[in-house]
């Protein structure tokens, strides 16, 4: 018989151990799964984690890896600071959207016109929309009590549609021949979010994701914000002693994770993706997630679950062109590899103990 | 008709529209009166999609469908429950997994059912009950598993107020220190109540499947999973208000599909919107009219149980 005992403090050993035991639990379990599909699991899992970045076409793959992980990181950065204070904003998806919504606005508006302000203009625009988003449920919640985690996953739908409406309707292509989807805002030099060293993948995006792990780090660790940040989500009680108002920090924890969602949104369809469609979100939001999580909250973290979780993307695709394995293979794959973290998170906060307990 | 509706299909399509969303937020109901919050109504529903359709074209029988796709939930909810009851996982973050990881897996098992057309579910037959003017399409008019939720609504609501077990069970979710120290298997109880919980989800999602859309397509649910969950905040925790809740939003969703068909100057997309919106107006309403009245949630809902603290 197995019992738990809590421990006083979680351990500093597991809480850096499990997001590593996890990943390798999701290898052998994933390992399984292809082998279920008739692959063979060990070249699955080599295409996957190894070809991108060691491949015969790494240095392709290796561009590839901070396109995707960038999106995922600015918003799963953002994320982390509201899950720290237990405020669950599960609608990045819909402030992604928005944000990308608002910028492309912003540049088919001034089309064809050439300034240097235009993308600056964008930026906030795009930043402007995802905060606005993530107002609605800070809003409903400080003024109604009306829960966030529904509020925000409901107006990812709301914001589907509208990107679909915005597609069909007021944004499409006048040029387009009658196909749905904006005009292409790689063609258009004041608008476009360039790749800024070639090959690198590094655009704008890139780096404000960067400046958002650098930002939440400091913000987090050495701010007296972060501090009541951490001890509103810990201990709500003692928080509102210590002089936290939690309507304050409902609306700067959405605030600022829908900021940086719409950004992530911006520089994606002024970027890499370049058009608004009705299919333009990829998950980025909802996978931001699993991220922030396997990242535990924290920002380097984030940084390296983030391009991992990049790589498992790029691996995806990689397996199916060579092995054929479905696209939705690395889905499930993603989903396991949170049901690990949070499994084995029990090693941080209990001890495992043989046999009964003793008081 | 009224501006171009057909009153009387409209509530006779109410019925049939509710009926996933129903099943789904009466299962979710049982498993948080006993203290659980499942996040993953979304992706245990949309696993019972593709497990039900899966299971009724391979055999030729709605009925085993709708069996497989319940039992793909119970499934998928005894996950959620070894997570969060044995190794003691935050139960949002454990919930969101289950619905990430749910539309993964149904994405995968639907590949090769995409474009068929499953086995008819076949309608009761009343006899001339049905020919009454008004109510008879109303009311008889339907296949058994619109007969079948009212059913299990009814059975819910007599179990969780009249029988003992049903007693237990929220007496776990009220205060489970207090129900584990008069004996009472906290662990038990909560699995128990989340398999029901994700029995049902998956039914709600076969029903999907195989009588409303009638076909298998990726993300199939499209939210209905977190309506679910609204209604049982909307429901303030009751069976009866599950009902009026479900109907309530069916109600819309079929009223909005109406719209659509008889060719308002309304883009589809902005009238695609509408359950979704009028789902956050009534928790806003709810919740500011519920400010300071008693809380209705389960007083344990959503913390974790360890006996020896």
């Amino acid at each position: 018989m197995i019992t738990l005992v809590k421990r006083p403090t979680p351990s500093q050993f597991w809480a850096y151990a499990t997001p590593v035991l996890a990943v390798l639990a999701t290898m052998v379990a994933g390992g399984i799964l292809f082998a279920a599909l008739g692959k063979d699991p060990i070249a699955a899992i080599k295409v996957i984690f190894y070809d991108p970045l060691f491949g015969p076409n790494a240095a392709y793959f290796r561009g590839q890896l901070l396109v995707k992980a960038g999106p995922l990181i600015l918003i799963a950065a953002g994320l982390a600071v509201g899950f720290r204070a237990g405020i669950w904003n599960i609608g990045a998806e819909g402030q992604y959207i928005m944000g990308a919504l608002a910028g492309a606005s912003v540049a088919l508006a001034a089309y064809p016109a050439e300034s240097h302000w235009l993308f600056p203009a964008m930026v906030v625009a795009g930043a402007l929309g995802g905060w606005l988003w993530g107002m609605i449920p800070a809003l409903l919640k400080t003024a109604f009590g009306t829960s966030e985690i529904l509020v925000s996953l409901m107006l990812v739908y709301v914001a589907q549609n509208f990107l679909a409406y915005a597609a069909f309707g007021p944004l499409k292509n006048p040029e387009g021949y009658g196909f749905p989807g904006s005009r292409n805002l790689q063609q258009y030099p004041s608008a476009h979010n360039p790749e800024l060293i070639a090959g690198t993948g590094m655009h704008w995006g890139v780096v404000a994701a960067l400046m958002a792990v650098i930002a939440t780090y400091i913000l987090m660790q050495r701010h007296i914000a972060g501090y009541r940040i951490r001890v509103a989500g810990e201990a709500p009680r003692a928080a509102r002693f210590a002089g936290v108002v939690p309507a304050k920090l409902v609306m700067f924890c959405l605030g600022l994770s829908g900021a940086f969602a719409g950004l992530a949104g911006l520089f994606e369809v002024a970027g890499p993706n370049g058009q608004i469609t009705d299919s333009f979100n990829a998950g980025y939001g909802f996978t931001a997630i699993i991220v922030a999580f396997l990242g535990r909250l924290n920002a380097i973290g984030i940084l390296l679950a983030g391009l991992l979780m990049a790589l498992t993307y790029i691996g995806g695709d990689m397996a199916q062109l060579m092995l054929g394995l479905p696209t939705a293979a690395i889905q499930v794959f993603q989903g396991m590899l949170l049901f690990f973290l949070l499994g084995f998170d029990l090693l941080t906060q209990y001890r495992l103990r043989l046999g009964r307990a003793r008081a | 008709m009224i501006g171009g509706i057909d009153i009387v299909t409209l509530i006779a399509a109410l019925m049939a529209a509710s009926t996933p969303v129903l099943l789904a937020a009466t299962g979710e109901l049982v498993a948080e009166k006993s203290g659980v919050l499942n996040l993953g109504v979304e992706g245990m529903m949309i696993l019972g999609a593709v497990a039900g359709f899966a299971t009724a074209v391979t055999t030729g029988s709605p009925v085993l469908g709708f069996l497989g796709g319940a039992v793909a939930g119970a499934l998928l909810a005894s996950l959620f429950a070894v997570l969060t009851q044995l190794l003691l996982s935050n139960q949002t973050a454990t919930g969101l997994a289950l619905t990430l990881f749910g539309l993964g897996l149904s994405a995968l098992f639907g590949k090769g059912f995409e474009g068929i057309r499953p086995p008819p579910t076949t309608k009761l037959d009343f006899g001339p009950l049905s020919e009454i003017p008004v109510l008879g399409p109303i009311l008889f008019h339907h296949d058994w598993m619109v007969y079948l939720s009212l059913v299990l609504v009814a059975a819910t609501w007599a179990f969780l107020k009249y029988a003992r077990a049903g007693l237990i069970l929220r007496a776990v979710g009220e205060n489970h220190d207090a129900a584990h120290a008069l004996g009472y298997r906290v662990i038990a109880v909560r699995f128990a109540a989340l398999a029901f919980g994700g029995a049902l989800a998956g039914l709600g999602g076969a029903y999907l499947s195989l009588v409303r859309v009638p076909q298998w397509t990726e993300g199939m649910t499209a939210g209905a999973g977190w309506i679910a969950l609204a209604i049982v905040v909307f429901a303030s925790w009751k069976p009866e208000r599950v009902l009026v809740g479900a109907y309530l939003f069916g109600g819309i969703t079929a009223l909005q599909l109406q719209l659509q068909a008889a060719g308002y100057a309304i883009p589809v997309h902005l009238l695609s919107m509408a359950p979704y919106v009028i789902t956050v107006l009534v928790l806003v309403i709810l919740s500011a009219t519920h400010r300071h009245g008693a809380p209705a949630a389960p007083a344990a809902l959503g913390r974790s149980f360890h006996a020896s603290s």
